[in-house]
């Protein structure tokens, strides 16, 4: 197991505490939180204020007097949801349009080479924007953006590595046994790609979080009261000369889960690398 | 080679072609729509069929796509409804301030992030190996709108030696410059000195490496007559194709100290759905994108001409 391998390194081991740290506050968020993400109580708090109920704003609150502590650990709900459904999503369209190009080449490759070039000349950031602005700031369309703008990149990835795997002899037995074409791209050619799909997908996650983060810095991401990091600095980025901890904790915490997936992915590829060598 | 280049230059064109119905589709191909944005909520439903009708919006789609094509390939590139100037004319001061921050940001990046990928590739698994890799990694986590907010605690709210808000209003600025310069630097230093270091400790392990050695050249030489010139084709152009993170990062990063550059433009430009200023923008970042990968993908087969044309190097997309 590669990625058992990985974790006996500090580095991924660390990655892997700190994403699974996040996975824990979106999955048990109800619990974990100490007061409503979206109740009102006493505005701009420091940290460790007194709480009315006789708890404390661990971490203050914002300007509307929304504990900073309990929409952080909503955040990551709220990241890690609509980034991995944006991922998966992307996913699925690069990997069968990969396949498809990579297994019958010809027009069909050239076709969708040609639209994911396209795709791939815009600033990621723009093609965002282009399309948020255009269709509205609402996580389906967040999904519906992530996956126009890394499906090509994906699929170029899977593009590559297919047409390598489709040039070995099981592939050509398949193809002379009458194998189904549907049934050698998933059965045959599919499982010998997963290895480097899955340090990408690390990574892409954590890009996919930064970018939702950066779409909600901008004020293009989630609509208002639902808690989003991003979000959380574009609000409270006006009065962060006074009141820095507005603005830091949310940073602190999408730069903590980005990390993870990075340390983790590099163990990864690392560790495939090593097993690849024997 | 003129064949080739021809090929790519055609490739170029029909690839802008695709990009230039895509931005016109997205943004107009609601004629109705287009005219509520630049008359303004509150016009009539006259004026607007009017206007519709001045400007032949009432062709088909295909035609409208065909003139504005024409036009924007003359340089008429329509008049912004915020500004209320012409797009062709408001865009170049912008675009001269992105120059300054993004050059500025990758004649640090380049230098630094080389230094420090050939010390970490020289010996790999040597401990200033595991540092810089840590370091490049930690950094490259840090998404810009965050180190920007980091950078400012430290350096504006804290120290309070550097400005919070690079606006230029007196003139140019280079303090106003330092803070989102380090952002980007910040940000974009790591992936390029992890593909150095990569690249470097790839040509370490090979036989010509060893040879040297054993001929009892001394390592300085080794590292810059043998490995470097075999080191650097990879992240050369990979150094081209991060150019349009560059972009992406300084939308933000121009946001962010309110920088009076090209993102800022477009940024306001969405949020006053300035449909002519947006088109402009696009087809020009994605103008620089295009042209950034054919001079990476020239300098990829003048460096190694044995890579056959066309199969090229896949960037972090």
């Amino acid at each position: 197991m590669s990625f058992l391998r990985a974790l006996r390194r500090p580095g991924p081991a660390v990655g892997f505490a700190i994403v699974v740290l996040w996975l824990g506050c979106a999955a048990f968020a109800g619990w974990l939180a100490p007061h409503d993400p979206l109740k009102s109580q006493i505005p701009l708090q420091f940290p460790l204020d007194r709480a009315p109920d006789g708890g404390h704003f661990w971490l203050g609150t914002d300007l509307l007097g929304r504990d900073i502590l309990s929409r952080m650990i909503f955040g990551a709900r709220t990241v890690i949801v609509w980034a991995g459904l944006s991922t998966v999503s992307a996913y699925i369209v690069g990997i069968v349009s990969g396949l498809l190009a990579g297994f019958y080449r010809g027009w069909v490759d050239r076709l969708l080479s040609f639209v994911a070039n396209v795709v791939l000349s815009f600033p990621v950031l723009v093609l965002y924007i282009l399309i948020i602005v255009t269709l509205g700031a609402s996580g389906l369309n967040i999904v519906l953006a992530v996956t126009f703008a890394s499906a090509p990149a994906i699929f170029r990835i899977v593009r590559a590595l297919a047409i390598d795997i489709a040039s070995r002899d099981f592939v050509s037995a398949a193809i002379t046994q009458g194998e189904s074409a549907v049934r050698i791209m998933l059965v045959d050619i599919l499982p010998n790609a997963t290895g480097p799909l899955i340090v990408d997908a690390c990574l892409r996650l954590g890009y996919t979080a930064i970018t939702i983060g950066a779409l909600g810095f901008l004020g293009l991401g989630l609509p208002p009261p639902t808690p989003d990091w991003g979000g959380m600095v574009n609000e409270g980025r006006g009065m962060a000369m006074v009141f820095p901890h507005l603005v830091v904790f949310p940073c602190i915490a999408i730069s903590s889960l980005m990390l993870g997936l990075s340390l983790l992915a590099d163990g990864l590829r690392e560790a495939s690398r090593a097993g690849s060598h024997g | 080679m003129a064949r080739m280049i021809l090929a790519r230059l055609g490739e170029v064109v029909l690839v802008m072609l695709a990009v230039s119905f895509l931005v016109y589709l997205v943004l107009e191909h609601n004629a109705a729509d287009v005219a509520v944005k630049v008359l303004g909520q509150y016009s009539t439903a006259e004026q607007r069929a009017l206007w519709l009708a001045e400007n032949g919006y009432n062709a088909p789609f295909i035609e409208r796509y065909g003139i504005w094509l024409g036009h924007f390939v003359t340089g008429r590139w329509g008049s912004s409804t915020h500004y209320r100037e012409l797009v062709i004319d408001l865009l170049p001061p912008y675009l001269r301030q992105t120059a300054i921050l993004a050059g500025t940001s990758f004649a640090i990046i380049v230098p630094l992030s080389f230094v420090l990928g050939i010390a970490a590739g020289v010996r790999e698994g040597s401990l200033a190996d595991r540092v810089i890799s840590f370091v490049s990694v930690g950094t490259t986590s840090i998404p810009e709108f965050a180190s920007a907010v980091f950078l400012s605690a430290i350096f504006v709210f804290w120290l309070g030696i550097l400005p919070g808000a690079s606006t230029m209003t007196s003139g140019f600025a280079w303090a106003e410059l330092v803070l989102p310069v380090m952002v980007i630097v910040l940000y974009d230093f790591g992936y390029v000195a992890r593909m150095v270091r990569a690249s470097m400790a790839e040509v370490m392990t090979q036989p010509f490496i060893r040879t040297a050695l054993m001929k009892g050249a001394s390592p300085a030489r080794i590292v810059f007559r043998h490995a470097l010139r075999n080191a650097l084709v990879a992240p050369i152009t990979v150094i081209m194709l991060q150019i349009p993170w560059l972009l992406s990062g300084v939308i933000v990063v121009e946001v962010f100290f309110a920088y009076k550059g090209f993102g800022t433009l477009l940024y306001q430009a969405c949020l006053n759905s300035d449909v002519a200023l947006i088109e402009a923008c696009a087809m020009v970042s994605v103008l620089v994108i295009v042209s950034t990968q054919v001079i990476s993908d020239l300098l990829y087969t003048l460096l190694n001409p044995r890579i056959r044309f066309g199969a090229g190097a896949q960037g972090r997309g």
